[in-house]
């Protein structure tokens, strides 16, 4: 009876296996038909990373509905292919090689944290693919198989630390988390910070999972910063400004300039512990151009009136027009053309932030760069903004402090 | 001296948390021996609690009487936790006694389902507890600030310890308790419901860390992950401490919590927290049952 029944359940699973195989195949070969053609989305929709990806999931998908109403790309409606990186690099890896192998798709928008990117650039570089990265991060790459359509350094960390050494910031503390960004990110501002001749008066890591900042807090005191610069990532924000405010400080003692904070992490972490505090952005909700207006609008009408618009949510949404600009000027989906395309230099998008120009040589984009400030509504406003857009450089070969520093990648 | 204060304020105030997330622990795994991974759950759970109960009372009662909303949901985080607690004993844990790695394996389980189910339902960016208007900032005391939320905290676990020492050492229900767990057919031949005893226990194991959850709410975020920051040191707290010891608990509480924020004051976190493990592994080196040991017969037999 008990033979019977595992015989029959074999079978049951070997039909369905069989099925499985027999559907994927079919997949597979589905790159496109004649009317549509497939690209790969490939974020964490689960683990701790999934609140943040999920935005720019939302906005890629955003601009693919956009593109697809408006008839396309090359006459071919867009499919898109979700996979899961489930906040792990490695998954990551492995499901960036499934969309390109098997499901054989034309591109891949995706990742979010800078692990994420580096575990799947190898693959996209053996398959020769193509991946649009959404994210600011710490620079020091360029890779031929990655656009990164988020600020590179010195699109975001350089003119802030230029905006507060012009506010007359004399002595600085920097405070991150204990990983690859915050400490590329301040041995830039450290060089920054001494070739203008005045004072680093601290650096502090903290732990990720840290909850407890009082021992942060009281080297703070101690050390009189006129301003802390912030890259703190996720829930230690939390924690740092909690602690603050149970001190009594706000931003009149401390002024803070935060690089991973946007309208996100302000909801999160409460708009009045935040009030005055300083960030540093290409893009805010409240940015004032018609096409934001446009994509605010359309972003909450089909995520939520209570959903908010950030920096990387942007950039996601930029990746996928520059792709379909790219691809129309490539007259074709092979990525080889693409790159060429790419490549000319000529590729741009009135982006919400305002026009942004994807450059050649390095595969960043030029874009405006604003600093802002939060205010207690929970959003951020613009208080200075680069009259033009500053082009990307990524390595900061143009920085002769930087130069003279000899800034170098960590791996 | 301002800085010495500060100081020993702040490792005051690391310690008493430690040990208030602890302090379930002893129970459930020093007293009951269970290994329940799904302890820091708990604590989450009770400062979703904690964020809930704001949220209703923003919603529907007036605005002078918000700032009690904290104690509400103090007593509701508690009873929440105990009665999640109970449930689990009833429909896993009892399973599984004197299957030790087998309650780990399960009750972590259990640990990712809370985490996963508390993501689906509130997202996973975490929400927004606002500490209750008569605990925001701090006590200037010649220039130095002693924050009212930490104050509160400390008076709080030194509450609950002495409610659990009275429970444990000079309740009726104590005695049992201690009964069923240092002997437990004998416990049973006296007439004693073993089984509801170790319900209850857990669920006060479990209330405890709601409490607990309540207090980590005032500090920092509260996400699905908030748990796991704590679960990993209040183990230590209770192995330091001697398993099944309340007053060994205090102490391994004090000696990390201070440990750590003095380390901390000359070194990066990073280094403090190694420092602290490694000061405890030699500890234990020398006192493998922790500071304090308690003798029964359930120890002897190495149940």
């Amino acid at each position: 009876m008990k033979k019977g029944l595992i015989k029959k359940i074999a079978v049951a699973a070997a039909a369905l296996c069989f099925t499985m195989t027999i559907s994927s195949c079919g997949k597979a070969a589905g790159t496109g038909d004649e009317e549509s053609v497939t690209v790969g989305l490939l974020h964490s929709l689960t683990g701790s990373m999934a609140i943040s990806e999920k935005a720019v999931s939302d906005a890629e998908k955003l601009a693919i509905e956009e593109i697809n109403t408006a008839g396309g790309v090359l006459g071919k409606q867009i499919k898109f292919i979700e996979e899961d990186g489930a906040s792990d690099p490695s998954t990551f890896a492995t499901k960036a090689e499934k969309l390109i192998d098997q499901d054989k798709v034309v591109t891949v928008f995706g990742c979010w944290t800078s692990s994420s990117r580096k575990a799947v650039k190898p693959v996209f570089e053996d398959y020769n693919a193509l991946l649009w990265y959404p994210v600011q991060y710490e620079g020091m790459e360029a890779s031929e198989n990655i656009v990164y359509a988020g600020a590179a350094p010195n699109q975001q960390i350089v003119p802030a630390v230029e905006y507060l050494i012009e506010q007359g910031y004399k002595k600085f503390f920097l405070m991150g988390s204990d990983y690859v960004f915050p400490r590329t990110a301040n041995m830039i501002i450290e060089a920054q910070v001494k070739a203008a001749g005045l004072e680093v008066v601290g650096v502090e890591y903290a732990d990720m999972e840290q909850t407890d900042f009082a021992a942060i807090i009281s080297k703070i005191e101690a050390a009189q910063p006129d301003v802390i610069l912030n890259t703190l990532n996720g829930s230690g924000n939390v924690s740092f400004f909690k602690q603050m405010s149970e001190k009594n400080y706000t931003s009149e003692d401390y002024m803070t300039m935060s690089f991973s904070i946007a309208e996100e992490e302000v909801t999160a972490i409460g708009p009045a512990l935040l009030t005055n505090h300083l960030v540093s952005w290409n893009y805010y909700q409240t940015t004032d151009t018609a096409k934001n207006k446009d994509f605010v609008a359309a972003y909450k009408a089909k995520f939520g009136e209570n959903r908010v618009t950030s920096d990387p949510a942007e950039a996601a949404y930029i990746n996928v027009y520059l792709w379909k600009a790219a691809v129309e000027k490539a007259g074709s989906f092979d990525v080889d053309k693409v790159i060429e395309a790419i490549e000319s230099g000529e590729i741009s998008f009135d982006a919400p932030e305002g026009m942004v120009t994807l450059n050649g040589d390095n595969h960043h984009l030029a874009k405006p760069v604003r600093i802002g400030e939060i205010r207690a509504d929970g959003l951020i406003y613009e208080i200075k903004s680069t009259p033009a857009p500053v082009e990307p450089d990524p390595y900061l070969t143009t920085y002769d402090w930087a130069v003279a520093a000899g800034i170098q990648p960590l791996e | 001296m301002d800085q010495l204060v500060t100081t020993l304020f702040n490792g005051l105030s690391l310690s008493s948390i430690y040990l208030l997330v602890a302090l379930g622990l002893s129970i459930t795994f020093g007293q009951m021996g269970v290994i329940n991974m799904a302890h820091g759950e708990f604590v989450m759970l009770g400062a979703y609690t904690t964020f809930c109960t704001q949220e209703l009372f923003a919603n529907f009662l007036p605005e002078q009487v918000g700032s009690i909303y904290y104690f509400a949901a103090i007593v509701l985080a508690f009873f929440v936790t105990f009665a999640l607690g109970c449930l689990l004993e009833k429909l896993l844990i009892s399973k599984l006694y004197g299957r030790k790695i087998d309650s780990l394996l399960a009750t972590w389980g259990v640990s990712l389902i809370l985490q996963q189910a508390v993501r689906t339902i509130f997202g996973a960016q975490g929400v927004n507890v606002n500490a209750p208007s008569f605990l925001k900032g701090g006590l200037a005391v010649k220039g130095v600030t002693f924050s009212y939320n930490r104050i509160f905290i400390i008076i709080l676990v030194a509450f609950c310890l002495v409610m659990v020492w009275l429970l444990v050492n000079r309740s009726r229900y104590g005695s049992r308790m201690r009964a069923t767990m240092q002997n437990r057919p004998m416990a049973q031949c006296m007439g004693i419901n073993t089984k509801k005893i170790d319900c209850i226990t857990f669920g006060i194991g479990s209330g405890l860390a709601g409490i607990a959850g309540c207090s980590v709410a005032l500090l920092g975020s509260v996400d699905s992950t908030v748990g796991q920051n704590y679960i990993v040191y209040s183990f230590m707290t209770v192995v330091l401490g001697g398993a099944g010891n309340l007053f060994g608990t205090v102490i391994g509480a004090a000696i990390i919590g201070f440990s750590s924020i003095f380390v901390e004051n000359y070194q990066s976190a990073s280094i403090a927290r190694a420092i602290v493990l490694l000061i405890i592994i030699i500890f234990l080196q020398f006192k493998p049952s922790g500071l304090f040991t308690v003798r029964s017969r359930v120890l002897d037999e190495g149940v």
